[in-house]
């Protein structure tokens, strides 16, 4: 418990110096907000970014905002009058989350399996294609097997949507990229983890006291195995919120990751700041799921807390 | 394990063990004619790389333009070994300021010891922990998407790794008897970092930077992908699959020329990296 005070405790230097690098940047992305094709008449311009409390020397405009964070305040957005950046984030972040959750998941349910099925039969058949396919999934980025996917199962066959988000047929072609890439380094992991584990003594000791191999291997070695492969969760989500990014704008999601795009290209530096606040924020209590998650498996971890 | 196996690894060097490695070898080949390809281009490409041929556009590929070519009536080829001199260069040179950041940081960390080297590491930790990827976009659009600062930006967030590896390494080091004899003879720090620490580490260094190359081409290829990378006419293999992407429906060749050439040297790289780790990192052992 008192650890994860800590943990919790921890993130709040971490999101300060967040907020403050993104801040710098993102008011220091040339051209501002009101920049259109057309130039505002002056005095409008002045008293929106007057409104928009852009007119203040920055050092006081990122008090303000911390001030304002700090009671769950992101700001008002500028690219969406009269909607505040909580909104707009508040729309979109069940898309995103369901979409991350759907992808980690099946990522597990196809890696974790296909890495103990390898590890099963070292360098038979049943090693060498599974592992050839997840080198090729490592190799292949996000926006190449996202294309092709849509290319076979929607443009070739027809059974899929190739765009679009309102229904669940809609999950399946972006589900299936990111959780397939995601699963291909899970696999790797699962079973160089369980090579490892299964010449350890103890092992050896179980099967010696006739435990059932069936029972050796999942309930005394895959324990042992899976720690690695739970400590990589937290970098998977990162790679995911990544992947997020390419995948909603290439299946047309109206996801976190377009926003952010597109907030980047309309200059909206509230918009910005609070999407990635709030990524921040995700990867972070990830992180410390992952690590709460390996504490509960390993008893010797916990221990040393 | 007994003790002639150890003697006849020990006898012979990380070459011949790395040449043994098919596949390291022949990836190391791909690699090499690629990048001699690609930093030939403008001697060799068929067409100047932005040169419009509106007459034949989005041609499919043909004894003329072996790739076909895109919908400004571009030659593909041409533009495939353009962006690759782009896309090796952000490879190479992002991993080297990657690199650069990461031993200062590494053997600085090991160098200081006690709690300021953990708390070094632990901020290593937790930068590792957040979303990267927004801050190269943010910082490519800053400065104005130039290639410099896009090298910059991409080896800036990769040192991570390296760095604990780096500090790992030098941590052992450090505590070994030949660095504390010459600890004893009095030799300055710098001078420990130069002749004992750096031919030490360069295998490990080898490794690291081997495999950091493709993380890195993946990062600036997503961001030429969201369209915040290079800039035309200037083209990058990220940048060429993205455009692909977006009409593969009537020239599927424009997305897949890209994607094998970019895939083929992700893979090949892992490759190389995976051979140079197993023959010259004592502590991995092939099993």
């Amino acid at each position: 418990m008192a650890y994860v005070l800590r943990r919790l405790l921890e993130m709040i230097p971490v999101l300060l110096i967040v907020v403050a690098a993104t801040f710098f940047l993102a008011h220091a992305v040339p051209g501002g907000p009101f920049d259109k094709d057309r130039p505002l008449p002056a005095e409008v311009k002045a008293r929106l970014e007057q409104y928009y409390g852009l007119d203040q020397p920055l050092p006081v405009q990122l008090g303000n905002y911390v001030v304002n964070l700090a009671q769950g305040d992101l700001g008002p957005s500028i690219k969406y009058p009269g909607w505040s950046v909580r909104e707009v984030i508040g729309s979109r972040i069940g898309v995103s989350a369901s979409l991350g959750l759907v992808s980690l998941l099946l990522a597990v349910l196809i890696g974790v399996p296909v890495g103990v099925l390898a590890a099963s039969r070292p360098n038979s058949w049943l090693d060498r294609v599974p592992m050839g396919f997840t080198l090729v999934g490592i190799c292949v980025p996000s926006f190449v097997l996202g294309p092709v996917l849509a290319l076979i199962f929607s443009l070739g066959l027809g059974w899929l949507p190739p765009c679009g988000w309102g229904s669940a047929i809609h999950y399946v072609l972006p589900a299936c990229t990111l959780g397939l890439i995601t699963a291909a380094p899970l696999a790797r992991l699962t079973r160089g983890s369980l090579m490892e584990v299964r010449s350890l003594d103890y092992v050896r000791t179980a099967r010696a006291k006739g435990v059932p191999p069936l029972r050796v291997w999942f309930v005394h070695a895959l324990r042992n195995a899976l720690l690695p492969v739970v400590t990589y969760l937290g970098p998977a989500a990162a790679g995911l919120v990544s992947g997020s990014f390419v995948i909603e704008s290439l299946f047309d999601v109206p996801g976190m990751g377009r926003l952010f795009v597109t907030a980047i290209i309309n200059r909206d530096v509230m918009l910005i700041l609070g999407t990635t606040i709030v990524y921040a924020v995700a990867l972070l209590f990830l992180n410390l799921a992952a690590d709460l998650a390996n504490a509960a498996l390993n008893p010797k971890v916990a221990r040393s807390r | 394990m007994s003790e002639p196996v150890v003697e006849s690894l020990a006898s012979e060097s990380g070459w011949q063990r790395f040449r043994r490695d098919r596949a390291a070898v022949w990836s190391g080949w791909f690699l090499v004619s690629i990048a001699a390809v690609c930093f030939l281009s403008p001697l060799i490409a068929p067409y100047p790389y932005m040169a419009q041929d509106l007459a034949h556009s989005a041609a499919a590929p043909s004894p003329a333009h072996w790739l076909g070519t895109d919908l400004l009536g571009r030659d593909v080829l041409s533009r495939l070994l353009q962006g690759g001199m782009i896309s090796l260069c952000v490879g190479l040179i992002a991993t080297s300021v990657a690199l650069a950041v990461g031993i200062c940081y590494g053997v600085l960390a090991a160098e200081v010891g006690g709690r300021a080297e953990d708390a070094l590491m632990r901020f290593v930790d937790i930068v590792s922990t957040l979303p990267l990827t927004l801050i190269v976009i943010l910082c490519t659009v800053v400065f104005g998407q130039n290639m410099p600062m896009i090298f910059l930006a991409v080896g800036g967030v990769s040192w991570l790794t390296m760095a604990r590896i780096i500090r790992n390494q030098t941590r052992e080091l450090k505590a070994s008897q030949f660095v504390q004899a010459a600890e004893s003879l009095g030799q300055s720090r710098w001078g420990i970092f130069c002749r004992h620490y750096l031919p030490n580490l360069a295998g490990t260094i080898a490794v690291c930077a081997t495999l950091t190359v493709p993380g890195v081409m993946l990062l600036e290829a997503f961001v030429s992908f969201l369209g915040l990378g290079v800039k035309a006419p200037m083209t990058s293999w990220g940048l060429m699959i993205k455009e692909g992407a977006d009409i593969m429906e009537e020239c599927p060749w424009l997305l897949i020329s890209p994607s094998v050439v970019f895939a083929l040297t992700l893979l090949s790289l892992n490759f190389l990296g995976d051979g140079l780790r197993d023959a010259f990192d004592p502590r991995s052992s092939r099993k």
